[in-house]
């Protein structure tokens, strides 16, 4: 009865033999954790690795004067929209609700920003109008070289809602604002 | 004469050779005797039992359901593998490979619409399945842990569906995965990093459609295989399905059974022959939708999710998404992996709703649920509006926590009061929660599929 015998067995040589199953146990959560640290890895989202240069794809959109006042310009490429505000400033908006993902499309006529997909409503700072939209449209960083708008498109950033410091202003106090 | 005659037998009798090989026992048993030995010979019958017990052979106690469950799937595999020929798994060709699919391949609108039709019915198969399975009383030991593969069936069933939603890659395709997988974002601390995963990056691109793709035509597959086999190992091995008996009857030991070959078998092949030929003529008369090409650009009005992710879209419509989408789902999914493992005062197996009180009470809540649900979204869509109630407060707290609370309480007082009412068993009191839930459910999806219009307001569907 090879159970008997075992139970006769000296009892250095039964710890030990249990030492060794609780190594091969403890071994076995350890290869077991590994393929699975594998699969994670594998499986988690990849950094961007496209750079075109230290500022990720910068967009030119135009010169300053070509924005009206109090207007929406779609950039389709960049899938952004430039906002102008009556006072001059520059903010680059994302298409993208803040609810679920749907784009928005600019209705000039109402002057906002009309989700086709749960009702929600922005208006021209991204700022939420009417819900189920949680927070204000994200942004992307603006900044004007003589006299360029350039939009940085690299980095989306998120926010809860619209505070002036968002605004781009050209530098120029004597540009021609009146339009 | 002679020798071409002598060749031609010598042929017969290799191709008899072969043949004895293939199947060394004759193809049509004659006897009971051999019946039985043909099942345990036969490769794909030797899965199944050789006796089942007589009373579990009535309709009335599965409607076929597993079994049509099963059918379905082994002609998803099929339909699929073919549609695998011509389908092009990235996004610039994708649209157009199913349209060279519908309009030249031959058959090729056909096999897409059964593929199609089939999924969507496997769904509401495979939910009516659990369902019957729940109101038999299944689930109580020693099938408890079969209800839990079942619902990792459930589970990869609405993977592959929502997985395959975006293959075609039209506008209905593009916007439903991407606002099914926009409340990703609302799971808390993971939530961004988990939808990345699922789209391969911050949108829906390349990388989500060959993400999806290799779920629905390899993960899933394999999955149901696994799960397959293991569910209908467990169903055998609790000695077949729960015997259906009245109330007051006592739970046999030792049922009478018969052999599985032809009782069983036969049924079953009926059964799959008749839905075969109901989803040939469906799919025959309907074709599977595909509208324009996906734009990212462009939102279609109103966006919706696929009808089996209705319900949970309709919460959203009433509730902070951190409740709808994370909370709520959550809890029911916890209440459903417990559901066999609950401490329960009689093991009801094999009896329609447990017992007559049972009944009367799942009556009670059905209705409830039907009044209370339709007067609770009329509400909230023109009465109330507690996010402009509570300036101030966030809205997860006023939009979320509050009316959670108030709903909570609400069904709790109910499950207090009909138990005390009908002096009820913690069995009865539980399935009428459950009717309760589901009749809510079933509620929210039908809105959600047929009240939802432009801009997802409330409109009639006719
Ligand atoms: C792909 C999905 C599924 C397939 C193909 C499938 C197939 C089957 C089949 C063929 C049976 C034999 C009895 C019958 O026809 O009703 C069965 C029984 C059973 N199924 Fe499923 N099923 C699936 C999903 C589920 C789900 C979602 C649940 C519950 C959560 C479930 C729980 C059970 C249980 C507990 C039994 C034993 C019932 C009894 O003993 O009466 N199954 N299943
Ligand atoms: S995605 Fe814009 S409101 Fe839902």
């Amino acid at each position: 009865m090879p159970e008997k015998q075992e139970n006769l067995q000296n009892s250095t040589n039964t710890s030990r033999r249990s030492f060794f199953n609780k190594l091969w146990i403890f071994l076995g959560f350890v290869a077991f954790a590994e393929f699975i640290s594998v699969v994670g890895a594998f499986l988690l989202p990849r950094k961007r690795r496209i750079k075109t240069s230290n500022f990720g794809p910068i967009i030119e959109a135009g010169p300053v004067e070509k924005f009206p006042l109090d207007s929406v310009t779609a950039f389709i490429r960049g899938k952004f929209y430039l906002s102008r505000l009556e006072d001059g400033g520059f903010l680059a908006l994302s298409r993208k609700c803040t609810h679920l993902g749907c784009t928005i499309p600019w209705i000039s006529k109402e002057k906002n920003f009309a989700c086709p997909c749960h009702s929600s409503a922005f208006d021209i700072r991204g700022e939420v109008i009417s819900p189920p939209a949680p927070r204000a449209l994200d942004i992307y960083h603006v900044f004007i070289e003589n006299n360029i708008i350039k939009v940085d498109t690299g980095k989306k950033i998120k926010r809860t809602e619209f505070r002036s410091g968002q605004v781009t202003y050209p530098k120029k106090k004597n540009d021609r604002i009146t339009g | 004469m002679k020798p071409q005659k002598r060749q031609s037998s010598g042929i017969s009798k290799c191709f008899h050779r072969i043949f004895q090989s293939i199947f060394p026992d004759p193809l049509i048993p004659k006897s009971e005797q051999e019946r039985k030995r043909y099942l345990l010979k036969n490769l794909i019958l030797h899965f199944r039992p050789a006796t089942v017990p007589e009373k579990t052979l009535k309709f009335s106690l599965t409607w076929g359901l597993g079994g049509m469950a099963a059918s379905l799937i082994i002609l998803q595999f099929g339909t699929g593998l073919l549609l695998k020929f011509v389908y092009k798994p990235i996004p610039v060709a994708a649209y157009t490979s199913i349209q060279v699919l519908q309009n030249e391949v031959m058959f090729g609108q056909l096999i897409r619409n059964i593929h199609h039709w089939c999924a969507n019915f496997l769904v509401l198969i495979v939910f009516l399945h659990m369902l019957r399975v729940f109101f038999t009383g299944a689930f109580h030991p020693p099938r408890q842990f079969n209800w839990i593969v079942g619902l990792g069936l459930f589970g990869l069933v609405l993977t592959a569906n929502f997985t395959g939603y975006l293959l075609p890659y039209d506008q209905l395709a593009y916007w439903a995965v991407t606002v099914s997988t926009g409340v990703l974002e609302y799971i808390p601390g993971i939530g961004v990093l988990l939808q990345e995963m699922v789209r391969g990056g911050s949108d829906i691109g390349p990388a989500t459609l060959s993400i999806f793709f290799a779920i629905h035509t390899a993960m899933v597959p394999f999955g149901l295989i696994i799960l397959m086999s293991f569910h209908f190992w467990r169903t055998r091995k609790a000695g077949g399905l729960v015997i259906p008996r009245a109330p007051q009857e006592e739970i046999k030991e030792k049922p009478i059974r018969v052999p599985t070959l032809p009782n069983l078998l036969v049924r079953e092949i009926v059964t799959a022959i008749v839905l075969l030929a109901f989803i040939l003529v469906f799919a025959m008369v309907f074709n599977a939708p595909l509208e324009s090409k996906a734009n990212p650009g462009l939102s279609p009005n109103p966006t919706k999710a696929p009808w089996y992710f209705s319900g949970i879209q309709e919460m959203l419509m009433h509730f902070h998404p951190f409740f709808s989408l994370f909370i709520i789902p959550i809890l029911m999914m916890i209440a459903l992996l417990c559901l066999p493992y609950i401490d329960y005062e009689s093991n009801t197996s094999g009896v329609w709703f447990g017992s007559f009180k049972g009944r009367k009470m799942a009556l009670v809540a059905a209705i409830t649920a039907t009044i209370a649900t339709p007067a609770g979204i009329l509400a909230d869509e023109y009465m109330i509006d507690l996010a402009a109630w509570m300036q101030g407060v966030p809205p997860s707290i006023s939009n979320g926590l509050i009316p959670f609370m108030i709903i909570l309480v609400g069904i709790i007082g109910f499950y207090v009061l009909i138990k005390r009412k009908y002096s009820a068993t913690n069995n009865e009191a539980i399935q009428t929660l459950f009717v309760l839930f589901l009749v809510s459910f079933i509620i929210l999806t039908v809105t959600g599929v047929w009240f939802r219009g432009i801009g997802m307001k409330f409109v009639l569907p006719f």
